[in-house]
C-alpha cells in the first residue's frame, strides 16, 4: 500500500514535470527546424533535419554580440552597484544603533510596495534633463543608491551573525566602517550571492528600462534587440526560439550553477510577513 | 573608560548615518522627489517640448467623463482586473498544489523543484515570444493538441474573448516564486502537530483542513499581495505579445500608461493615471490586511 502511494506520487511529479518543462523543450526544438518541419501537421518534437543555421541568422540578425555587450555593461554596473551600496546600507539599519533607523527603515520597506509607474514618469523627465537618455546611465546609476529589496534582504542575513564579532572588534578599536569591510562582508558572502544572482537575472531580462531609455539600435540591449527583432521582420519562428533559447541560456546556467541560492532569495524574499 | 564608550556611541550614530546615506539619497532623488514631480505634473498638460501648462484637475476628470479617453482608462482597469480576481487566485492555486505535491518526502525531491521551477526563470521577453508561438492559432502546439482531442482551440491571442485567459495560463506556467514560498510555508509547520493528529485518528484531508491550511493563512496572505500588486502592474505581455489588442483587449492599465507616456508624450495625463493607480494598490492593500485578521491565523 505504501510502495503504491508512493509509485503514484512519482507518476504525478514526472507528468506535472512533463507539462512546466515541455515549454521550454519545444522552444529549443523549434530553434532547430526548417521551415517546412515548422508548420508540418503533426509536429515532431526531435527535429530532422537539424537546421544549426538559424541560431547563426538569427544572432546575426539581432547583433548579438554588440547586444551582449551592452547587457553585460548594464548588468555588471548593478551587480557592482548593488552589492557594494546594498551592504552598507543593509549594515547601516542591521547592526548600527542610532536615532532615526526604525522609521526610516520603515519607510523604506513601504517603498518596495510602490508601483514602479509613479516613478516612472518623472524619473524619465529627470534623466531627461541630465542628458541621459540614450546612454546607460540610467539603467545602472540608481543600483549605487542601493536598492531596497536587496537592502532587506542582506539585513535579514546580518541580523543571523552574532553580536560579539562587533564588539570584540570595536574594543579592539575598530572603527565602525572597519567592521563592515573587515567582518561583516566576508560573513555576508553567501547572501551577496544571492544579490548578484538575482541583479544579474533582473537586468538581463529588464524589457521597460531600455525601451524607455534606449532608441538608439547600437544601445539594444538583448531583451530589447530581441522584441526588435520579433516586430520588425516577418514571423520567423524558428530564428525566434533560438535567439529566445539563447537568451535563456545564461539564466538556466546560472539558476543550476547556484540553485542554492537562487531559491534561498526566494524564500527569504518571502519571510517578512 | 566611561569616554570611550560614550565616544563609541557617538561613532556609531555618525557611522549609521553616514553608511545609510546612500539610500536615503537615493530615496529622496529616485522616490520622493519624482513622486512631487509627478504630482506637480499631474496637474499640467506637458507634452516634454513645451513648458507644463496648468490644467487644474482636468487630467484627473479626463480619465471619468465619459470621453474616449475615460473609455481606453475604463477598458484597460477592466482588463488589469480581469487579469488580478481571475488570474491571481489561479496562479495561487496551480502554485499551492505543485508546492503540496513537492512537499511529499520522496527521493529526487530536489530534481523535481527544479523542473517545476524552470519555467519562472525564462527571462520575459523570451517567454513572451515563446507563448506567441504554443499559441498560434494554427501552427501552435496548444491547439495540435487540443485538435487532438477532437476540440478546435480558439484562436487565443487574436481573439478579444480569449486573449486575457492565454495570458493567464502562462501566469500559471511561471508561478514559481510563490510555489517557493509555500513550500517554505509547508516545511515550517511543525511535524509533531501531525504526528498528533494521526494519533488521533484524523485523516489526510482532516489533516489538511485543519492544519496545514490554517498555518498557511500568512504565507497565501503574502503570496496574494504581492501577486495582486505585481498584476496590477503587468505589462511586457501586452505590450510584446498583442499590443494591446485585439480590440483592446489586453491593453493593461500600465500599458495605457506607457502609450501616453511615451507614445503620445501625454506626460501630465500619463502622471494621473500614475497616481490613480497608487490609489487603488493602495486601497486594495489596506483592505486586505484589514480583513486579513478574519482569516490568517498565526498559530492553531
Amino acid at each position: 500500500m505504501r510502495r503504491l502511494r508512493s509509485l503514484g506520487i512519482y507518476v504525478l511529479l514526472i507528468l506535472v514535470s512533463v507539462v512546466y518543462l515541455f515549454p521550454v523543450v519545444w522552444m529549443v526544438s523549434t530553434s532547430l527546424k526548417t521551415d517546412p518541419q515548422i508548420v508540418r501537421i503533426p509536429p515532431n518534437l526531435i527535429p530532422s533535419p537539424v537546421r544549426w543555421a538559424n541560431y547563426g541568422d538569427a544572432l546575426r540578425t539581432i547583433n548579438f554580440l554588440r547586444a551582449a555587450k551592452n547587457t553585460l555593461y548594464i548588468t555588471g554596473m548593478n551587480i557592482i552597484g548593488n552589492i557594494l551600496s546594498s551592504s552598507i546600507v543593509a549594515y547601516s539599519f542591521a547592526r548600527l544603533r542610532w536615532k532615526g533607523r526604525e522609521l526610516l527603515f520603515g519607510i523604506m520597506l513601504s517603498t518596495l510596495m510602490l508601483p514602479f509607474a509613479v516613478t516612472m514618469v518623472p524619473q524619465y523627465l529627470i534623466f531627461r534633463n541630465l542628458g541621459w537618455v540614450n546612454t546607460f546611465k540610467p539603467l545602472w546609476v540608481p543600483a549605487f543608491f542601493g536598492s531596497p529589496f536587496y537592502i532587506f534582504l542582506l539585513r535579514q542575513f546580518m541580523l543571523t551573525l552574532p553580536n560579539s564579532y562587533d564588539d570584540a572588534a570595536r574594543i579592539d578599536g575598530c572603527s565602525s566602517f572597519g567592521i563592515y569591510w573587515r567582518i561583516i562582508m566576508p560573513l555576508i558572502k553567501p547572501a551577496l550571492t544571492v544579490v548578484a544572482m538575482f541583479t544579474f537575472t533582473t537586468h538581463w531580462n529588464d524589457f521597460l528600462g531600455p525601451l524607455i531609455y534606449l532608441s538608439r539600435e547600437e544601445l539594444y540591449t538583448f531583451a530589447l534587440a530581441l522584441q526588435k527583432f520579433q516586430s520588425d521582420y516577418v514571423v520567423n519562428w524558428a530564428q525566434l526560439m533560438a535567439a529566445s533559447s539563447v537568451m535563456t541560456l545564461p539564466i538556466i546556467a546560472l539558476f543550476f550553477a547556484g540553485q542554492r541560492y537562487f531559491i534561498q532569495g526566494v524564500v527569504m524574499s518571502g519571510i517578512k510577513g | 573608560m566611561l569616554n570611550r564608550i560614550r565616544w563609541a556611541r557617538h561613532e556609531e550614530t555618525i557611522a549609521g548615518w553616514i553608511c545609510a546615506l546612500p539610500w536615503i539619497l537615493g530615496f529622496l532623488i529616485f522616490t520622493a522627489g519624482p513622486m512631487v514631480i509627478s504630482l506637480y505634473i499631474s496637474f499640467h498638460e506637458y507634452n516634454v517640448l513645451q513648458p507644463p501648462l496648468y490644467i487644474g484637475f482636468e487630467n484627473y476628470i479626463r480619465m471619468f467623463d465619459g470621453g474616449p479617453e475615460s473609455e481606453l482608462f475604463w477598458k484597460s482597469l477592466y482588463n488589469t482586473v480581469y487579469m488580478t480576481v481571475i488570474g491571481v487566485p489561479l496562479t495561487l492555486l496551480v502554485a499551492l498544489l505543485s508546492a503540496l505535491l513537492l512537499n511529499v518526502p520522496v527521493k529526487g525531491q530536489a530534481l523535481f523543484r527544479t523542473c517545476f521551477y524552470v519555467p519562472s526563470i525564462v527571462p520575459l521577453v523570451a517567454n513572451s515570444l515563446l507563448w506567441m508561438w504554443l499559441l498560434n492559432s494554427r501552427y501552435g502546439i496548444l491547439n495540435m493538441v487540443l485538435g487532438f482531442f477532437g476540440i478546435k482551440g480558439p484562436a487565443w491571442l487574436a481573439s478579444p474573448v480569449w486573449s486575457k485567459p492565454a495570458m493567464i495560463l502562462m501566469s500559471a506556467w511561471q508561478c514559481g516564486s510563490p510555489m517557493l514560498i509555500f513550500l517554505a510555508g509547508l516545511q515550517g509547520i511543525p511535524n509533531s502537530l501531525y504526528e498528533a493528529a494521526r494519533v488521533d485518528g484524523a485523516s489526510g484531508l482532516k489533516q489538511f483542513t485543519h492544519i496545514t491550511l490554517p498555518l498557511l493563512t500568512p504565507t497565501i496572505f503574502f503570496n496574494l499581495i504581492m501577486g495582486i500588486i505585481n498584476t496590477m502592474q503587468i505589462f511586457v505581455r501586452g505590450y510584446i505579445m498583442t499590443n494591446g489588442g485585439p480590440a483592446d483587449s489586453t491593453l493593461f492599465y500600465v500599458l495605457n500608461l506607457y502609450f501616453n507616456a511615451f507614445r503620445y508624450f501625454r506626460m501630465g495625463y500619463a502622471s494621473a493615471l500614475a497616481w490613480i493607480l497608487f490609489i487603488i494598490v493602495l486601497v486594495v492593500t489596506l483592505i486586505q490586511v484589514r480583513f486579513s485578521e478574519r482569516w490568517v491565523h498565526y498559530e492553531l
